[in-house]
């Protein structure tokens, strides 16, 4: 996969295999083609059909929803506005990834209890702490509301998930719990796809991790071999800005 | 003195009643200034505007077949609106929707009967939304701003309506009038209440309130478009594509606008003129806010604007008051409206002065 320049950052050649049952990470520093790689996987940004593979499937040109049939979920990094609608309560937002299953939306209309129940599910799996299915996603607090985008996508049992700084400006107590149910998707054969600019949660949760910069991706090395300061000195080989523009 | 706008949390439904509610009681504030500043007794005309127009049975009628345009192209409107469209053509959609509709009347048997009535509200809303399509296709291929496509559109859309009414719908037997021959007694549209010119395009317009509310509360689509305006990105996170809920929401407005326009025509007017709106289509606009982009609001809001256009033609009428007034009425409930709804959004907050 290579070349995509949505906001500045071209991605170049990238190469990547995420196993089943396993949990790569991505370092980095945000601007480093993040943002593009995530596009690209969730489906936002198409590309040649061949160049991104689900369980072997051809997918690059499939679309967000289409992707999400073949069991690819994705938790944005953007939470108002991209992976929640902070105007629309909790129910309504346990739709936004669910319209295409046939008990959510029934000959074209919503069904307004089963969505209810979906959220409410997702409450209480993931101890999210809101008043109610009705209260708008803008009540909750950052680390509640990240418990129920990645609840809502984990509920669903993704064959592949792409967690995108999943616990960005999160409370520890919700961050621990967001680690631990990666974990456990992965335990459970999922093949986990996690971009953070965090080192210790990449160390802590991930299998093999490899360094996004500069739109290029370095090979992926086994977590166990790795620490924060030899991350860091991939990551400190970073060109300056100069540099990037001219990439 | 230092001072700061700062957005407010979330403005809550309440608080948006409560912002065209008081919008509401300011119009009628300065209507009452206003009306005394010409010189007329503020009550009276305060009556004459708002009470006397709809004492009678005829005057209840009459408000209805006001509400229908409006209310039509109203509910068009919303889910432009919602959806981060500002489709402001629904004037030119309107005219093109009475117009097209019209050629096909004109054309068919004097005798025609009942039978040619959905073909013609058909077509009205076939004219309508293909002068949607313009703004549509010109914003989806070429980012071309909605806004400025629409308006202009629909000036060209008048000056069509008046080339059609001067020259191929003239009315060969008018005496050079501009306007087409009336429409044959088969295709009006009946009428539901005795004693008034309520017509059955009234209960059209109604039930497809009824329908634009379920579409918008329930409906996949409805919910598309409420995702388009507030987020883009959550929409295309759930599925939808930006450039067909543009599509859609455009062509529908379009469509209702047309509708609106074959409805004036075989209904109240009875015939195709250069007057077939009163610029409903851009009343519309203040309708579709005022009634809180939600189609039961806008169907109450849709009265309200019936009656200042009832208002305006009885104060004309009783007391000689300029019929502009309505024209100033609605335009100071647009700015009222857009006020109250600012400081609901918005608080002003004093900051400290700043150390020296």
């Amino acid at each position: 996969m290579s070349k995509h320049g949505l906001y500045g950052q071209e991605l170049k050649d990238i190469k990547l295999k995420v196993p089943a049952g396993k949990i790569v990470g991505i370092a980095g520093v945000a601007g480093n083609g993040q943002a593009e790689l995530g596009s690209v996987l969730a489906g936002e940004v198409q590309v040649a059909d061949a160049s991104l593979l689900l369980d072997g499937q051809p997918a690059g040109h499939l679309s967000q929803a289409e992707r999400r049939k073949l069991g690819l979920r994705f938790v944005p990094e953007e939470r108002h506005g991209h992976g929640a609608v902070s105007e629309l309560p909790l129910w309504e937002n346990a739709c936004l990834t669910a319209l295409d299953e046939h008990d959510v939306v029934v000959s074209g209309m919503l069904r307004k209890a089963r969505a209810q129940e979906l959220a409410a599910q997702v409450i209480e799996r993931f101890d999210v702490r809101a008043e109610g299915v009705q209260a708008p996603a803008a009540s909750l607090s950052g680390g509640n509301l990240q418990k129920f985008i990645v609840g809502r996508e984990l509920l669903r049992a993704p064959r592949q998930l792409v967690v995108m700084q999943p616990t960005w400006g999160v409370d520890v107590g919700a961050a621990m719990m967001i680690h631990q149910a990666l974990l456990d998707m992965a335990a459970q054969g999922a093949a986990v796809l996690l971009v953070s600019q965090d080192l210790d949660e990449l160390l802590l949760v991930a299998d093999e991790i490899a360094v996004l910069e500069g739109g290029v991706l370095g090979a992926p090395a086994p977590a166990s071999e790795l620490t924060a300061a030899a991350l860091g000195l991939q990551m400190g080989a970073a060109p300056g800005p100069e540099d990037a523009l001219a990439a | 003195m230092r001072w700061r706008l700062e957005p407010r949390p979330a403005a809550s439904w309440q608080l948006q009643l409560l912002a065209a509610a008081a919008a509401l009681l300011l119009t009628l504030l300065i209507s009452v200034l206003l009306f005394a500043a010409l010189g007329y007794h503020p009550l009276e005309a305060l009556h004459v505007y708002l009470v006397a127009p709809v004492a009678s049975w005829y005057g209840l009628g009459e408000l209805g077949v006001k509400a229908v345009p409006l209310l039509l192209c109203g509910l068009g409107l919303m889910f432009c609106f919602r959806a981060g469209v500002w489709n402001i053509g629904a004037e030119g959609q309107l005219v093109v929707g009475a117009a097209l509709g019209s050629a096909l009347a004109v054309s068919i048997s004097p005798e025609a009967g009942p039978g040619w009535i959905i073909p013609l509200l058909l077509l009205g809303m076939l004219g309508g939304a293909l002068w949607a399509c313009g703004p549509a296709l010109l914003k989806t291929r070429f980012g071309v701003n909605e806004i400025f496509s629409s308006l202009m559109l629909t000036y060209v859309a008048i000056l069509l309506l008046s080339a059609l009414v001067h020259g191929p719908l003239r009315d060969p037997d008018g005496n050079n009038f501009p306007h087409s021959r009336p429409m044959q007694d088969g295709i009006i549209l009946p009428l539901i209440l005795d004693n008034t010119r309520l017509h059955l395009g009234f209960v059209l317009a109604l039930v497809l309130a009824g329908v634009a509310l379920l579409v918008h509360l329930r409906h996949r689509l409805g919910f598309g478009v409420r995702l388009l305006g507030l987020a883009p990105r959550a929409a295309s996170y759930a599925g939808f594509d930006a450039k067909r809920l543009t599509w859609g929401v455009l062509l529908a407005s379009g469509a209702l606008a047309g509708l609106a326009g074959i409805i004036e025509v075989i209904g109240p007017i009875g015939r195709l003129n250069t007057s077939v709106s009163p610029g409903y289509g851009f009343t519309a606009i203040i309708v579709a806010f005022l009634g809180r982009l939600h189609p039961v609001g806008v169907m109450i809001a849709s009265f309200i604007i019936a009656l200042s256009y009832l208002g305006g033609e009885l104060a004309q009428i009783m007391l000689k008051i300029p019929h502009a007034v309505t024209g100033v009425f609605q335009g100071v409930l647009l700015f009222t409206l857009l006020g109250c709804d600012f400081s609901v959004r918005y608080r002003l907050r004093r900051l400290p002065p700043e150390p020296a």
